[in-house]
């Protein structure tokens, strides 16, 4: 029997790896709690869901890194370790733990399928051997294991070939070669990227349809394919980046079943137990086929597919590793059927990537074999026109499929020449080519879109076309069958039209209405006939708005937020009903909510919801800016907000009226200006002086936001990246070199409760990318007293009745940044940090009227009994080209935390649990152009310690100086084990930093934080690291189960 | 072009016509499958009934070749034409597939089969799980008659009391030889689905096809064969007396037989055995079984109104039960070479779980009793 287990999480959120490992690692530990079985969490993502003791018995805020679990598993002595909910992190971290015999030592079982079959399943030498037993074909390849090797090998493959690489995240590394020069230029990254150094060789199967099943399995031998996903982008798409189709639409029942019997044996050939994806590529114009690759593992598409189908994969993958068996298991949407059968689906859902690239200098935009979206939506219609219309809305970057861009007036051949080059989005770039004149057949044979949604999107434009001169009521009827929103159909007819019809409510029931259904999991179609929902007198309801999409800067913070507030809502007796689009996510899980709306979060959408469900009132805070920015248009329609009101969150949104505000009550903020044309941002410098600021609201070729040291610089910055106009302002602040702290606050209008934060790295780095550590070290106590003073004037001027953040910028003086009426990216991390729940205490503020600590009129911090320190995780690898540095514009997709009773263990838990850092045990590399004393003193420091330091010619002036023709040598051949910089300097360093990142070497971009990790690593050379769960730093919070268990759906 | 479609109950829904234009009768039944809709389109056992696909959308890959085809058989088809008295779907989608020859809506007006799309689908199956399986009138284009007089017409129209198997079964005998063959199985003709042929001719059988009104018995010893399928069908069983003595007369002779859907109620029927109708069918490709022998559970394509009685059973044993509704799926003989799958081993459409019964019933061709 087992009685403890831990499991693995998937740390921070990269591009890869995102929120859909914190929703299957949710849902196992709900399968293990309702087994009785104590959980222990091993995750340093702080920001998630399941690293609570709501969700796990225990939880280690530690790195992924075998010593550190061999520690926890050495302390908790479990009988069990999951591997399979945690990504490729947790699984390749299960192997090593398994083969390095840690398993063994302690007597730990690996639950669900054997590492040998995990082993066969990522090995691709293993696995190709292994389908070749088992008659299943593979493309024609061969496994290399250095570079030499593959040279050699990929003489007998025919051009062009696709390097696929062993035990990695995302197709990190993998690259298709159209010629043998390509081949060299990037076989040696290819390897870097390999957790075990191999890479494949294969034809690259250009154009051939990319399908995938998801395949459960139990220990008899059971098995079903729960979802046939088609990817819309043929072959040589990232799956990740690929719009993917469920269930499959282009194949005939021969093909399907070819295609499903295949993938049910790769799974039996692998031993599955659980749930396995299966990725197979097929010929568009025969019967052929290949099996591409399968994970063993909950994923990125086992997660969709669980919010495609209505069928907990995670959970049920769970009990299966417990040796249930399928038939034994109930499908909770009916109550009377079992876990054994496919869905069946009478509505399409479109999933679509959410790429942010327009952040990052020089990277690579091409949609290719290795992934760079960050988020993804996912869409429910009842036919593709109204779904691809839909995901496009819900990618929330300011257009529609046929919307601003497909009205932009340019040319054919600008249009073809991005569909060469497969940039994002490429409905959107179809749509406009359709309209201007190109024909399907040739988009076809550039993209390799099959016809079949070239169709579609062709139906699209005819009748958008059409929309411009028929305004029949029946028309556009018809349009809004065609998912055109209110929005599209005054933008294409030219007139305001007023609000159109409402769509009608469908259950997601995974039977096609076959039996009667329990579900709450809804979506809204106008291509039906009526609603399967009555809305019937009940509990008080209370709406909550979703983040939408994950973008750097919104990621599962958020949906912690949204989660955690919906639990205190239903606590307090409301019906609590969902909105969010986001299929990656904890608050898109039917089974955590009374109701979940999977739709769009849009002001159209939301009026609808709210005319049919009259809720009390909707929650926006929680969501993020994608909610809280439609809250003054919602107000003005009539929408009972809660929480603090629209008016004044467009006071602090609006920078002049906060502005305004911030002199009313005398606090001071640094100087600025919102400029509309280039002479007053030139008079403005000479006022203040350098450096500044400068966010332009019009974005050319990714520059956005920048700091200038001086007047070159400016012109520069101006003449390049932004249009200065009265229509495209922008905003000029003053620069202070200072140091940046928040406030992470809830107040009830008459009392603040916050946890204050302060930054490691200097001012000027966005806060997102900063380094957080708390409770603070370098601030003056006058300096926290006049913070405080500010964040409770700021809560009872604006009567903030909810969850606040304001930030600051510290030196002789405290000046005020911003404040944020709503939820902000740390309050997971300050939550954790502190033994507090911001979230409840949100919740108290908005219902029970008063926070049940602090005291009136007062400001209370709530007291520290560690450190904390939050390290953001940057995805330089993954963003092919990139110029990696810190700015004022966020670039970090993620963020990890860790705790401790030192500071320097704390930072370094923390920072090493971001990737790739480890503890150099090599050289270093240390440079700075502009010669900062915090880099000269790390460098000094870390000499202490015996490192051998590199730096630059022109840099640092002690250390080894070499050229950086030299270090570029060093690097490529493994030669320095960490690169320590500072600012910018792209002309000179590119390549050092742009091969750090290629080859997974710890870069570190702030002096600051370089400074201080020095000094941590000569502390770990004297002392052990601190190894001890959450409840061990504050007392564990009475558990309160509020989530739903499956079986209590029966009923 | 309008389209109505009236059902028993009164209900009354509009849509957009599709295919050929005019009335067409039937009962009214869903289809949960989400591919293959030629074949569902070609079932013979579908006859007199009016076909809804919940998949929501149809048509995608066309209307695969006739002529891709294997032994004389095409590969993407379970007869030589559109069998439904009618379809309704929800989306028409203009199709692409290399296999395609035309478009969905040009080969129901080919065929002479209404259809008609932009329908609530969820709903109307709502309303069958509801009310059970209905009788329905499904017109396309204009028409003259009165709403009432259509209305009462389908009322006196009762499925249950029509055999379709005479509209199904051919005329005459056919056969089909595959190279190397080695066994001969005689195929009671009573609809059979070209996907049962095929699995056959795979296992190197030659086919003999029977009209269901020759004696089969008859037919093995004049054929020399090795064995005798009692094949898929539209229609209510118990309206088959005939079919039935045959069948005893068959279990009785002792010779390896094996029955599929109708096949198995004709047996179980044969046996003594009660049918009932089910209230609205199990017809999906996504349709659980429990082989009660083993303990596995398999997913099986289901195309069925009517169900065996368990309890009056004789001579014959409960085999494999659906998972859903503990409802008989299979059957073997006690004593005798006998199995019969109420689900279809074949699928076509739907998945190929099941296909290893006809390696088991080639083993009992082969060696005699099923072991099972």
């Amino acid at each position: 029997m087992v009685s403890k287990v831990i499991i693995l999480g998937s740390g921070a959120i990269k591009v890869g790896e995102a929120a859909e490992f914190d929703y299957s690692g949710s849902q196992a530990l709900k399968a293990l709690n309702e087994e009785g079985i104590e959980t222990i969490l091993v995750n340093p993502n702080v920001a998630t869901i399941q690293t609570s003791h709501e969700m796990s018995d225990k939880v280690y805020f530690l790195p992924l890194k075998p010593g550190f679990v061999e520690k926890v598993i050495e302390r908790e002595k479990p009988d069990a370790l999951l591997i399979g909910f945690g990504g490729q992190t947790a699984l390749s971290l299960g192997v090593t733990l398994y083969k390095s015999n840690v398993l063994k030592k302690y007597g730990v079982k690996v639950l669900g399928t054997s590492i040998e079959g995990v082993e066969k399943a990522l090995d691709r030498k293993k696995f190709r051997r292994l389908m070749i037993e088992n008659s299943l074909p593979t493309p024609p390849g061969k496994s290399a294991v250095n570079v030499d090797e593959a040279l050699e090998l990929v003489e007998s493959i025919k051009f062009p070939v696709v390097v696929r690489v062993s035990f990695n995240l995302g197709g990190r590394g993998s690259y298709i070669a159209w010629n043998k020069e390509e081949f060299k230029n990037y076989i040696t990254r290819a390897f870097a990227q390999s957790g075990i150094g191999e890479v494949s060789i294969e034809k690259y199967l250009y154009h051939w349809k990319e399908i995938e099943f998801e395949v459960v399995e139990d220990k008899e031998g059971n098995a079903v394919a729960v979802a046939c996903l088609e990817n819309l982008d043929p072959m040589g798409v990232h799956t990740g980046d690929s719009i993917v189709i469920a269930p499959c639409q282009t194949l005939t029942n021969r093909e399907y079943q070819i295609l499903r019997s295949a993938a049910i044996k790769v799974a039996e050939a692998i031993g599955l137990i659980g749930e396995c994806n299966v990725q197979l590529a097929l010929d568009p114009k025969s019967e052929k086929f290949y099996i591409i690759e399968t994970n063993p593992r909950m994923s990125r598409s086992s997660a969709l597919a669980s919010k495609a189908t209505g069928y907990p994969l995670a959970y049920i993958a769970t009990k299966l590793a417990l040796n249930h068996t399928l038939d034994e298991l109930i499908n909770g949407v009916t109550g009377v059927t079992t876990a054994f059968f496919e869905p069946s689906l009478d509505y399409v859902v479109v999933k679509i990537p959410r790429w942010d690239l327009d952040k990052f200098e020089n990277v690579n935009k091409r949609v290719n074999t290795e992934m760079k979206s960050i988020g993804e939506v996912m869409a429910i219609g009842r036919t593709l026109h109204e779904a691809f219309q839909k995901a496009i809305r819900m990618c929330d970057i300011g257009d529609e499929l046929i919307g601003k861009y497909y009205e932009k007036n340019e040319s054919l051949n600008i249009v073809m020449e991005r569909l060469r080059n497969y940039q994002p989005y490429i409905l959107m770039h179809i749509a406009k080519a359709l309209k201007l004149g190109a024909k399907i057949e040739e988009i076809y044979r550039i993209t390799g879109v099959d016809p079949f949604y070239l169709y579609i999107v062709n139906e699209l434009i005819e009748m958008a076309e059409e929309l411009r001169n028929n305004t029949d009521e029946e028309f556009i009827n018809k349009a809004k069958k065609y998912g055109f929103s209110d929005w599209q159909i005054n933008f294409l007819t030219n007139r305001k039209l007023g609000r159109k019809s409402s769509p009608f409510v469908k259950q997601i029931d995974t039977l096609a209405g076959e039996f009667p259904a329990k579900t709450n999991y809804l979506y809204t179609t106008y291509n039906a006939q009526e609603n399967d929902i009555s809305y019937m007198k009940g509990k008080p309801k209370i709406l909550i708005l979703g983040a939408g999409t994950f973008r750097i800067g919104v990621s599962v913070e958020f949906d912690w937020a949204v989660v955690n507030f919906a639990k205190s809502v239903r606590r307090r007796g409301y019906e609590t009903i969902i909105l969010n689009y986001n299929p990656e996510t904890v608050s898109t899980d039917w089974d955590i909510n009374d109701k979940l709306y999977f739709e769009e979060i849009t002001l159209e959408r939301i009026l609808d919801i709210y005319k049919s469900e009259m809720p009390e009132g909707i929650v926006a805070f929680s969501g993020g800016q994608l909610a809280n920015s439609l809250a003054k248009k919602l107000e003005q329609n009539g929408v009972k907000f809660l929480g603090t009101s629209g008016v004044y969150i467009d006071i602090a949104e609006d920078r002049a009226k906060f502005s305004r505000l911030l002199e009313n009550l005398n606090i001071k903020q640094p100087p600025w200006i919102e400029a509309k044309n280039i002479n007053e941002v030139l008079s403005f410098a000479d006022e203040v002086g350098f450096p500044l600021i400068i966010r332009p609201s019009y974005v050319l070729s990714g520059t956005v936001m920048k700091i200038v040291e001086n007047e070159r610089e400016l012109n520069k910055y101006l003449s390049l990246a932004a249009e200065v106009s009265p229509e495209y302002p922008v905003v000029v602040s003053k620069f202070m070199d200072a140091m940046e702290a928040e406030v992470d606050a809830v107040s009830d209008g008459e009392k603040v409760v916050g946890v204050t934060l302060e930054h490691i790295e200097k001012a000027g780095v966005h806060s997102g990318d900063s380094t957080m550590v708390t409770p603070t070290r370098y601030l003056r106590r006058d300096d926290l007293k006049k913070m405080h003073e500010i964040a409770l004037e700021l809560a009872l001027t604006l009567g903030i009745k909810g969850p606040f953040n304001l930030q600051y910028l510290i030196n002789q003086d405290v000046y005020v940044l911003e404040l944020n009426l709503r939820s902000s990216r740390s309050m997971p991390f300050s939550s954790k940090s502190r033994g507090v729940n911001l979230m409840e205490l949100s919740a108290q503020a908005v219902f029970d009227g008063n926070l049940s600590i602090g005291e009136l009129n007062k400001y209370y911090e709530v007291p520290a009994e560690a450190y904390a320190i939050k390290t953001p995780q940057f995805s330089w690898a993954q963003l092919q080209n990139a110029y990696p540095f810190l700015s004022a514009e966020m670039r970090s997709t993620g963020e990890v935390a860790s705790l401790g009773s030192k500071f320097e263990d704390a930072l370094l838990k923390s920072w090493l649990s971001a990737e790739p850092n480890r503890i150099p045990e090599g050289d270093i590399l240390i440079y700075d152009y502009n010669k900062s004393k915090a880099l000269d003193d790390a460098l000094k420091i870390l000499r202490r310690l015996d490192y051998h330091i590199f730096t630059l010619e022109d840099s640092l002036t002690s250390g080894d100086q070499i050229s950086e023709e030299k270090a570029i040598k060093l690097l490529r051949i493994g030669g320095f084990d960490l690169v320590m910089t500072d600012g910018y300097a792209k002309e000179k360093d590119y390549k050092i930093r742009r091969m750090s990142a290629d080859l997974n070497i710890p870069l570190v971009l702030d002096g600051n934080l370089a400074y201080e990790l020095s000094k941590a690593f000569a502390w770990i050379k004297k002392e052990n690291f601190e190894v001890k769960e959450l409840g061990e730093y504050y007392k564990i919070p009475i558990r309160v189960n509020t989530v739903k268990t499956f079986s209590e759906n029966l009923g | 072009m309008k389209s109505i479609l009236l059902l028993e109950d009164g209900t009354y829904i509009e849509g957009r016509g599709f295919g050929a234009e005019g009335i067409t009768y039937g009962e009214v039944v869903f289809t949960t499958g989400m591919v293959g809709y030629p074949e569902s389109l070609t079932d013979p056992s579908y006859r007199g009934q009016i076909l809804i696909m919940t998949h929501p959308l149809i048509g995608n890959y066309g209307v695969p070749n006739i002529m891709i085809s294997k032994n004389g058989i095409p590969l993407h088809y379970e007869s030589d034409r559109i069998q439904v008295s009618g379809f309704i779907i929800n989306k028409l989608m203009r199709g692409s597939h290399w296999t395609s020859m035309m478009e969905l809506d040009e080969w129901l007006k080919r065929e002479n089969i209404p259809g008609m799309e932009e329908v609530d689908t969820r709903a109307l199956v709502k309303k069958i799980r509801e009310y059970g399986v209905m009788m329905g009138a499904l017109i396309v284009g204009e028409t003259e008659k009165d709403m009432d007089e259509i209305l009462e017409k389908i009322r006196e129209m009762r499925y249950d009391k029509i055999r379709f198997i005479d509209q199904a079964s051919p005329k005459h005998i056919i056969t089909y030889e595959t190279e190397k063959w080695n066994k001969k199985v005689i195929v009671v003709d009573t609809g059979v689905k070209y996907g049962i042929l095929r699995e056959f001719l795979k296992r190197r059988f030659n086919i003999i096809r029977i009209p269901y009104k020759m004696d089969p018995i008859n037919a093995f010893e004049s054929f020399k064969a090795d064995c005798i399928l009692f094949g898929n069908g539209p229609g209510n069983p118990a309206l088959l007396n005939d079919l039935i003595e045959k069948a005893k007369n068959v279990i009785e002779y002792g010779v390896p037989t094996m029955g599929i859907c109708l096949g198995c109620q004709i047996l179980a029927l044969a046996d003594g055995a009660d049918i009932y109708k089910l209230k609205y069918g199990h017809r999906g490709v996504n349709k659980p079984v429990k082989d009660l022998k083993t303990g596995k559970a398999l997913i099986t394509t289901q195309n069925h109104g009517y169900a065996i009685k368990a309890e009056t059973l004789d001579r014959f044993k409960v085999w494999m039960i659906n998972i859903d509704d503990n409802s008989v799926e299979a059957i073997f003989h006690k004593d005798k070479p006998i199995i019969a799958t109420q689900f279809h081993p074949e699928a076509s459409p739907g998945p190929l779980d099941s296909n290893w019964l006809f390696d088991l019933f080639t083993r009992i061709v082969d060696g005699g009793y099923h072991g099972v």
